[in-house]
C-alpha cells in the first residue's frame, strides 16, 4: 500500500508499504532516516522515540497504515540546518553519548520534556526517561546533559 | 509475519460488521500491544481494521453529573483532564503509573481495558499456553511463577490482568459502552472480565466484533478522595506485582462507604466487595499521636491474621480493623511455588493506601 505523510516537515509519498510493518521500519529502510534505532522492537526501549503529531511515541509499536495524514517529527528533524538543538549540543558536552544507540531516543524525549516542562525537577526527568533504557548504564552523564539543556533553555527566556 | 489485509473504518457500523464477519479479523487501536503481538506470532489476524481515527477521542460531562470517556482518547490526554484529576484522582494515579510516556501518549481508553496478560508463557509462542492456543497446557503452573496470580485462577490458568487503569475504574462502578452487531449495550465494567475457568482463551465477555465506544464514570462525589499504589519490581514503568485502588467516605468519625479493588492478583481487576463490607463502620481514630497516625506498616503482621468483623467494637485500632478488612479478602488466596509474597505485600498496600486516605480525610474535616 501508498503511504502519504509529512516527516520533518516535508510531506512524503512511500509505496509498497507492507501492512504489518511499523512506522519504524518505513522511516529506516523506505526513506533513509536511520536515526530512530530499532533495538527491542516492542516498546521496552524508548531507542525509537520520534514524534506524532506533536507527542513523542515509539515507533516500533506503531503500524505503518495509521500514520497516513499525519506528521512526523525524527531525530534528523531536530537541528536547525547546520546548528545541533540545544538538548544536542548538551548530551555532546556532557559526554552523555557511550555506543550511542539509546541517544535518538533519549534526545527526543528530553526535547519534549524540556518543551513541555523547561526547569524540571530531577524526580521529574527520571519518570519522563522511564521508557528510555541505556544498557551502558549511562545514566548519571545523561541527567547531566538534561539538566545543562534545561539550564540554557530557562536562562535564556 | 502472515500476510494480512489494512483497512481504516469509515464509520463504527461497518467497522463492526466487517470484524463480526470474519473470524480472523481484529480491531487495531494504538496498536500498542497489538502490533507487539504481531511480531511475536502471539496474534495472527488477516484482517485489521483501524478504528483509531473514529470519533471517539472526547472527555465529556455527562448530564446528571460523571464524565464519558471516548475509548480512542489517548491515556496521557485522560491522566492530565482536569475534570479527572480533580475528581477522579483513583484514576489519574493509576494512569500515570502505567507504562512509559511515550506508551500513555498512544494508548487508548479501549486499548488499554482489552490488553493481554503478560504471562512470558502466553508471550512466547514456544512454550504451552492455554489463553494463546487452548489445551495446550498452562506452563506457568509449575514454572516461574513470581507474577502470577493468587486469587480467582484455575488449573487451566494463572495469568493476572496487566491493567491499571481497569484498576481504578473498578471502584468507579464505571461502565463500558459497546457497539456490536445487535447494536448498543452497557456493560458494567465489574462484569466485563472474566476468571479464566477452563477457557482462559477470553478474557472478557464481549463477543467477536463487539466494538467498545466508551467508558462512562458515574458522579460519585467520594471519588475525589480516592487513591492508588502500585508495588512493582523498579519505582517505574513495570507492571504491578500488586496494587490497590480505593476511596473511602468518612462521616462521624467511621468509615461509612469504602470501595477497593486490587490488581496484579487475579485474571481479572479483583474487586474486595468482601473488605468493602469489614471497612464500613471502622472507627477513625484521629487524635495526633493515634495508631492511624503512628502505626508503621513496617510492623510485623501475624501470618493469616486475625478475623474480625470490622465493627471496631472490642477496642481494636482503626489500623489493626484495617488489617482484618484485608484479610476478609485474601481468606480465599491461594499462592503458587513462587508468589506467596503477594498476600501479605496485598494486605500491606491495602492498609498503606486506607491509612492514607483516612488521614487526608482527617486533615480536611
Amino acid at each position: 500500500m501508498r503511504v502519504t505523510f509529512t516527516v520533518n516537515g516535508s510531506r512524503e509519498s512511500v509505496d509498497d508499504v507492507w501492512e504489518g510493518e511499523s512506522l519504524l521500519y518505513v522511516l529506516r529502510e523506505r526513506m533513509g532516516l536511520p536515526g530512530a534505532k530499532n533495538a527491542c522492537e516492542q516498546g521496552e526501549c524508548g531507542s525509537c522515540t520520534v514524534y506524532l503529531d506533536g507527542a513523542p511515541v515509539c515507533a516500533c509499536l506503531v503500524a505503518a497504515g495509521q500514520v497516513e495524514g499525519r506528521e512526523v517529527r525524527t531525530v534528523e528533524g531536530l537541528a536547525d540546518g547546520g546548528r545541533l538543538d540545544p538538548v544536542q549540543e548538551a548530551f555532546v558536552e556532557c559526554g552523555a553519548v557511550q555506543c550511542g544507540f539509546c541517544t535518538p531516543g533519549l534526545i527526543v524525549q528530553t526535547h519534549a520534556l524540556l518543551a513541555r516542562r523547561p526547569d524540571p525537577s530531577d524526580a521529574e526527568i527520571r519518570e519522563a526517561l522511564a521508557g528510555n533504557l541505556c544498557r551502558c548504564t549511562g545514566y548519571e552523564k545523561i541527567l547531566d546533559a538534561v539538566r545543562l539543556a534545561a539550564s540554557r533553555k530557562t536562562g535564556a527566556e | 509475519m502472515r500476510p494480512l489485509e489494512y483497512r481504516r473504518a469509515e464509520d463504527p457500523r461497518r467497522a463492526v460488521t466487517a470484524v463480526a464477519g470474519r473470524p480472523g479479523a481484529m480491531f487495531l487501536g494504538a496498536g500498542t500491544n497489538l502490533v507487539d503481538h504481531l511480531k511475536l506470532g502471539v496474534a495472527r489476524p488477516d484482517l485489521l481494521v483501524d478504528v483509531s481515527h473514529l470519533p471517539y477521542d472526547k472527555i465529556e460531562p455527562r448530564p446528571g453529573g460523571g464524565l464519558r470517556i471516548g475509548a480512542a482518547v489517548r491515556n496521557s490526554d485522560l491522566a492530565a483532564h482536569p475534570l479527572v484529576r480533580q475528581h477522579y484522582p483513583v484514576l489519574a494515579q493509576a494512569l500515570l503509573s502505567g507504562a512509559s510516556p511515550q506508551l500513555r501518549n498512544l494508548a487508548t481508553t479501549a486499548g488499554n481495558l482489552l490488553q493481554r496478560t503478560r504471562c512470558p508463557y502466553f508471550q512466547d509462542v514456544t512454550t504451552p499456553c492455554n489463553k494463546r492456543e487452548p489445551g495446550t497446557g498452562c506452563s506457568a503452573l509449575e514454572g516461574y511463577n513470581r507474577e502470577h496470580a493468587v486469587l480467582g485462577a484455575s488449573e487451566h490458568c494463572v495469568a493476572v490482568h496487566p491493567s491499571d487503569m481497569a484498576v481504578a475504574l473498578t471502584v468507579l462502578d464505571a461502565e463500558v459502552r459497546v457497539l456490536g452487531s445487535g447494536g448498543e449495550r452497557t456493560i458494567p465494567i465489574t462484569e466485563l472480565y472474566r476468571l479464566p475457568g477452563d477457557r482462559p482463551d477470553r478474557d472478557t465477555v464481549l463477543k467477536h466484533g463487539d466494538l467498545i465506544t466508551a467508558v462512562d464514570l458515574p458522579g460519585l462525589p467520594m471519588a475525589a478522595h480516592s487513591a492508588y499504589r502500585k508495588v512493582r519490581e523498579r519505582a517505574s514503568y513495570a507492571f504491578a506485582l500488586v496494587s490497590v485502588a480505593a476511596a473511602v467516605q468518612v462521616r462521624d468519625g467511621a468509615i461509612t462507604d469504602a470501595r477497593v479493588a486490587f490488581g496484579g492478583l487475579a485474571h481479572k481487576p479483583w474487586r474486595a466487595y468482601r473488605a468493602e463490607e469489614a471497612l464500613r463502620g471502622v472507627r477513625v481514630s484521629a487524635a495526633p499521636g493515634d495508631t492511624l497516625a503512628e502505626a508503621t506498616t513496617a510492623a510485623p503482621i501475624a501470618a493469616g491474621g486475625a478475623a474480625s468483623t470490622g465493627e471496631n467494637a472490642g477496642g481494636t485500632s482503626t489500623v489493626e480493623d484495617l488489617r482484618a478488612a484485608a484479610d476478609a479478602e485474601l481468606a480465599d488466596a491461594r499462592p503458587l511455588a513462587h508468589n506467596a509474597f503477594k498476600i501479605p505485600m496485598a494486605r500491606n498496600t491495602f492498609v498503606a493506601v486506607l491509612r492514607g486516605l483516612l488521614r487526608e480525610e482527617g486533615a480536611t474535616r
